[in-house]
């Protein structure tokens, strides 16, 4: 799993770079203990404060450490939220912000483990690059990466996970060339391939949503897009109208729909609920395209 | 009672701020004494790893502020003159990307401490033991939650950093119990924050295993 990635791969740089130093709130504080005895002045859990999660990474990187700060995305990114505008983004401040949870990956807890606006939040502010791994072998290189500079970046893994990983998918990269694009971000690229696998249309997959590759998208889009995202529908409809502005173009936003829904069951099932499995995708993206 | 020099010409010359004016003269005497005989900060290398930190978190008002860092030598002495204009560096709250000497950007209350926190950790995490970590706070400022759990983390970690409150009775519901009652864990002191040898004393005393608590009693806040 993605999260089990994210341990191992954190661990490891705690332990080859001592600029790396990991901010937790409790969540995943079991599983970085012996990380935590290692390099106990680097590895802070300041219990359930998230608030104070966020500000201690700020302060940690004035002093010229690479903090990775971690919760569930909800307390990550919608409870820290000033935190993470004023004590990160207003300081100059960089972190990488690693998220597990996601939409609905906590569909049995409800909606208060919930965080399908944290990218919309994220654009809200500037500065921030976005990754959302589609699959746990994408994890560890996204993590590496932000290592090795002192911007702000934001990992959202997720239980979801497509069949297998492309490493390489910082830009737009296409996985089947056919008619109209339909973009996918991260674990929803199954969902889009099944959904779509009779359909003439050109699949492109990212897992770095921000920024989103705009001169790919120009390039891959004819007139009409979809773009298929595992967070709030509608969220990259600023960047993609920006990206094909001036040209004319139609494009269909899919994505996790805006009401809550007041049920409980497996990540599947809110899946289905949103449509965003490959049956629920696949009736408006026909409907949109022809 | 004892009251050095305050820098009076850059008091003079600083406009532009009325609306925070009593909050920006309640830190006055605390922020003189900090920067004329405790913190060791050289204005010409403001970056230096190994300088103490200062942080204020209570970014309203900060005239005062600016006035002792110009009278140090932290930027020139004309900056005072427009304050919160177009054109000046100095703002209503204060930009550390924009004032050298500013360690944070503050003005919404409540960040400077956590802040702080991450500060005296992160130096701690590269062996830098001796800069000091000192982060000024106001007492209406304490109604954020957010400081809460600052200080209930520095108090169980017993990291020696140094929060200074400034008192002028402003928080609305007040403190039933005192300023100190607040702060479970850490070494605290009520002082005369107009006192300047009271100030210097307080502030020089270090202790290396526990966070360290100065409440600054200054004269009321009206209106």
């Amino acid at each position: 799993m993605m999260r089990e990635t994210f341990v191992e791969t954190t661990t490891a740089l705690l332990d080859e770079d001592p600029r790396t130093a990991l901010v937790l709130a409790d969540i995943s504080a079991d599983a970085f203990e012996p990380a935590r005895r290692r390099h106990p002045d680097r590895v802070l859990n300041v219990g359930i404060r998230e608030q104070l999660m966020t500000g201690v990474a700020g302060g940690l990187a004035l002093t010229g450490l690479r903090p990775y700060v971690h919760s569930y995305a909800p307390f990550v990114i919608d409870r820290a939220y000033e935190q993470i505008k004023l004590d990160l983004g207003h300081q100059d401040a960089g972190a990488v912000l690693v998220s597990i949870g996601a939409s609905y990956d906590g569909s049995a807890e409800g909606y208060t483990h919930q965080s399908p606006g944290d990218v919309e939040l994220l654009d809200t502010l500037g500065g921030w690059t976005v990754h959302v791994p589609g699959h746990r072998d994408e994890v560890a290189a996204l993590l590496r990466d932000a290592a090795r500079h002192d911007d702000r970046v934001y990992i959202r893994l997720a239980l979801q996970e497509n069949s297998r990983a492309y490493p390489d998918s910082g830009r737009l990269r296409v996985i089947r060339r056919g008619g109209p694009l339909v973009v996918a971000v991260g674990p929803m690229l199954d969902p889009v391939l099944e959904a779509t696998r009779d359909l003439e249309v050109t699949v492109a997959y990212t897992n770095t949503p921000r920024p989103l590759d705009a001169e790919g998208l120009r390039a891959l889009a004819e007139g009409e897009v979809v773009m298929v995202e595992p967070y709030l529908s509608g969220t990259s409809a600023r960047q993609v109208a920006e990206a094909l502005g001036g040209r004319p173009h139609r494009v269909l936003h899919l994505g996790v729909g805006r009401d809550e829904v007041r049920r409980y069951g497996s990540w599947q099932d809110h899946a289905r609920a949103h449509g965003l499995d490959a049956a629920g995708l696949r009736a408006p993206i026909k409907e949109f395209l022809w | 009672m004892t009251v050095t020099a305050l820098p009076s010409e850059e008091i003079r010359r600083i406009t532009g701020d009325e609306k925070h004016a009593p909050s920006s003269y309640s830190t006055l005497d605390v922020l003189w004494v900090l920067y004329d005989r405790v913190l060791r900060i050289d204005p010409r290398r403001p970056d230096e790893p190994d300088r103490d930190r200062f942080l204020l978190s209570k970014g309203h008002g900060p005239a005062a502020y600016y006035a002792v860092l110009a009278a140090k030598g932290f930027f020139p002495a004309d900056w005072l003159d427009d304050m919160g204009g177009w054109d000046s560096p100095l703002g209503n709250h204060p930009d550390r990307l924009r004032v050298p000497g500013v360690e944070i950007g503050t003005g919404s209350l409540g960040h400077g401490l956590g802040l702080g926190v991450g500060v005296a950790l992160g130096l701690r995490a590269q062996g830098l033991l001796e800069p000091r970590v000192f982060v000024l706070l106001g007492d209406a400022e304490l109604d954020e939650g957010s400081n809460h759990e600052a200080i209930a983390y520095a108090a169980a970690t017993r990291l020696p950093l140094t929060a200074i409150v400034i008192d002028n009775q402003s928080a609305t519901h007040g403190w039933p119990g005192g300023i100190s009652a607040r702060f479970p864990g850490w070494i605290t002191s009520v002082i005369d924050g107009r006192d300047h040898d009271m100030i210097e004393h307080a502030l020089t005393r270090r202790h290396h295993d526990r966070p360290n608590l100065v409440v600054a009693t200054v004269e009321p806040k009206r209106g």
